[in-house]
């Protein structure tokens, strides 16, 4: 069972759009435009509405939990530098809030993973100053609902 | 649209050789396949006043249609870089439809394929503005994006990795057959059960390896075709559809864009899916091909693991896929070679491999994790 495998060969850029969203992973926050107008949420992040097309938005803490959409896993890296990582898993997450979410399933065995297992977000560090949002099974917090 | 069903042809097919670790560049074997086309056409190159193309990705190049007409000693009057990954074969011949019906040309040659396996050619790649939330998670490439929506396809309708295995199984059959395939040694549903797992739930099996190839067809109008040397191939129905870019945000991960480009496709030939005899079926992975048999209608949606079992879609059975061994196990070539062969099965053509009677062909192109396709309806008369 793989815990938090750090380092990672690829760290994120923020760029203007996405700023607002690497600065929450900083604080350990996820969070998530959420419509001015529409009031619908929205992940990645994006300059404008795909819903109503408003440019106005709020960004909004979510809750850090949702459940496994789909998963592979990561059995023969695709690329040298990623050799020690695998297996790993790569999850699709549907958050509480809705949108869906890209992300690595941590802190659980591979072959333990299903679909509709109920995750939360915990924020890994990479290099110092960047962040990574993963997620792992409600379970390994103490959480279980 | 319907108008323009049955008013252009492919009168001309090539193929280079394909292979893997051939030596030779990506655009060296465009020029074969199109010199191929060419001779096949009895077409002088001096005729074609239309080409499109897409630069190999191991010999990167902007403005590649132009280049590749000055090695081709061509000056069209109409030309285009069809940049769509595996939809551009595909899409190819639309443009060219319309590029032919707009006027801007007579006669357009199409070529599409790569060098996979040249990889000391590869100086660069481009990149989605998202890679941001995709790398740094180790999402690095099509068997993840795709074994996503083939995990979800699983979980939602009871699919099975055996039903990926009898797709693995019916393209390596059919290249068997195929003097000019990559991988000739059939396989059994065993062999794919015992390939290792690469990326889970994907087999070794289901992946299409990395092969060196191209193709190329020349498109006229059927008046034209009339005159030259091969039996034209009539491009009967055309469409394309566009549902997501990134899969992971994709409204569904099951119900794709191939609905909605055959539904156009359909209904330009005038034809449903029990009229199509032949399909050719862009098969970078297995899943691929499942779900585009419920999307193209040939059963309904969560029934395409029920429907590959028991030889349907092998030669002989109910609907012969990809009969040339697909990118299974033919070659890549960015599914051109679903083109070529389409149109080689409408000509009566295939040799060992020949459909019988096979009147009418279906050929899917798609990118994108699914999220783009375009289908095309060939057929042996005009209709």
């Amino acid at each position: 069972m793989k815990i938090l495998p750090m380092p990672r060969p690829v760290i994120p850029l923020a760029n203007p759009d996405t700023q607002p969203f690497w600065d929450g992973c900083a604080r350990e926050e996820l969070l998530l435009q959420r419509c001015s107008v529409c009031h619908a949420y929205r992940h990645p992040p994006s300059p404008i509405c795909p819903n109503c097309l408003s440019d106005q938005c709020e960004w909004i803490r979510a809750s850090g939990r949702g459940t496994v959409y789909t998963f592979v896993v990561v059995r023969q890296a695709l690329r040298r530098a990623w050799q020690d990582m695998v297996p790993y898993v790569v999850a699709v997450i549907e958050l509480d809030e809705g949108p869906h979410f890209l992300t690595n399933l941590v802190d659980v065995s591979p072959e333990a993973v299903t679909i509709g297992m109920p995750v939360e977000v915990v924020f890994a560090e990479l290099d110092g100053t960047t962040m990574l949002p993963l997620f792992r099974p409600l379970e390994a917090a103490g959480t279980k609902p | 649209m319907s108008s323009i069903s049955g008013r252009y042809a492919i009168v001309g097919v090539g193929e280079s050789d394909v292979g893997q670790q051939l030596g030779r560049t990506g655009m060296a074997l465009h020029l074969e396949a199109c010199k191929r086309a060419l001779t096949d056409a009895g077409l002088q190159k001096g005729a074609v006043d239309g080409l499109l193309t897409r630069a190999a990705s191991s010999v990167p190049q902007a403005n590649y249609s132009a280049v590749l007409a000055g090695r081709l000693g061509i000056q069209p009057t109409y030309i285009s870089d069809v940049a769509l990954s595996g939809a551009s074969s595909a899409s190819m011949i639309l443009t060219a439809v319309a590029a032919l019906e707009a006027g801007f040309c007579t006669t357009v040659l199409c070529v599409n394929g790569d060098a996979q396996t040249a990889r000391a050619n590869r100086r660069g790649h481009v990149t989605s503005w998202i890679e941001d939330f995709e790398s740094p998670f180790g999402m690095l490439g099509a068997p993840i994006t795709y074994g996503l929506p083939a995990r979800r396809h699983m979980y939602e309708y009871g699919t099975t990795s055996e039903q990926f295995g009898a797709i693995a199984v019916a393209c390596r059959k059919h290249a068997s057959l195929n003097p000019n395939a990559t991988f000739r040694t059939p396989i059994t549903l065993a062999d794919h059960q015992a390939s290792r797992l690469v990326v889970d739930p994907y087999r070794l099996l289901d992946i299409c390896p990395l092969t060196d190839g191209a193709g190329a067809v020349i498109i006229t109008s059927a008046e034209r075709a009339r005159d030259l040397a091969q039996p034209p191939v009539y491009v009967l129905g055309m469409g394309q559809q566009n549902t997501h870019s990134d899969v992971q945000y994709a409204p569904s991960m099951t119900t794709i864009a191939m609905r909605g480009a055959s539904r156009q496709a359909y209904a330009m030939a005038k034809l449903g899916p029990k009229d199509i005899d032949v399909a050719e079926l862009y098969d970078c992975f297995t899943s691929v091909v499942l779900v585009t048999l419920e999307d193209y209608g040939f059963c309904e949606k969560g029934e395409g693991g029920a429907f590959v079992e028991g030889g349907r879609i092998e030669l002989g059975g109910e609907l012969p896929v990809n009969t040339g061994g697909g990118l299974l196990s033919q070659a890549h070539a960015s599914g051109f070679l679903h083109i070529t062969e389409a149109a080689t099965q409408m000509r009566g053509a295939a040799g060992a491999r020949q459909v019988i009677g096979a009147e009418t062909a279906i050929v899917s192109g798609q990118c994108g994790a699914t999220g783009i396709n375009a289908c095309l309806i060939l057929g042996k008369d005009a209709n």
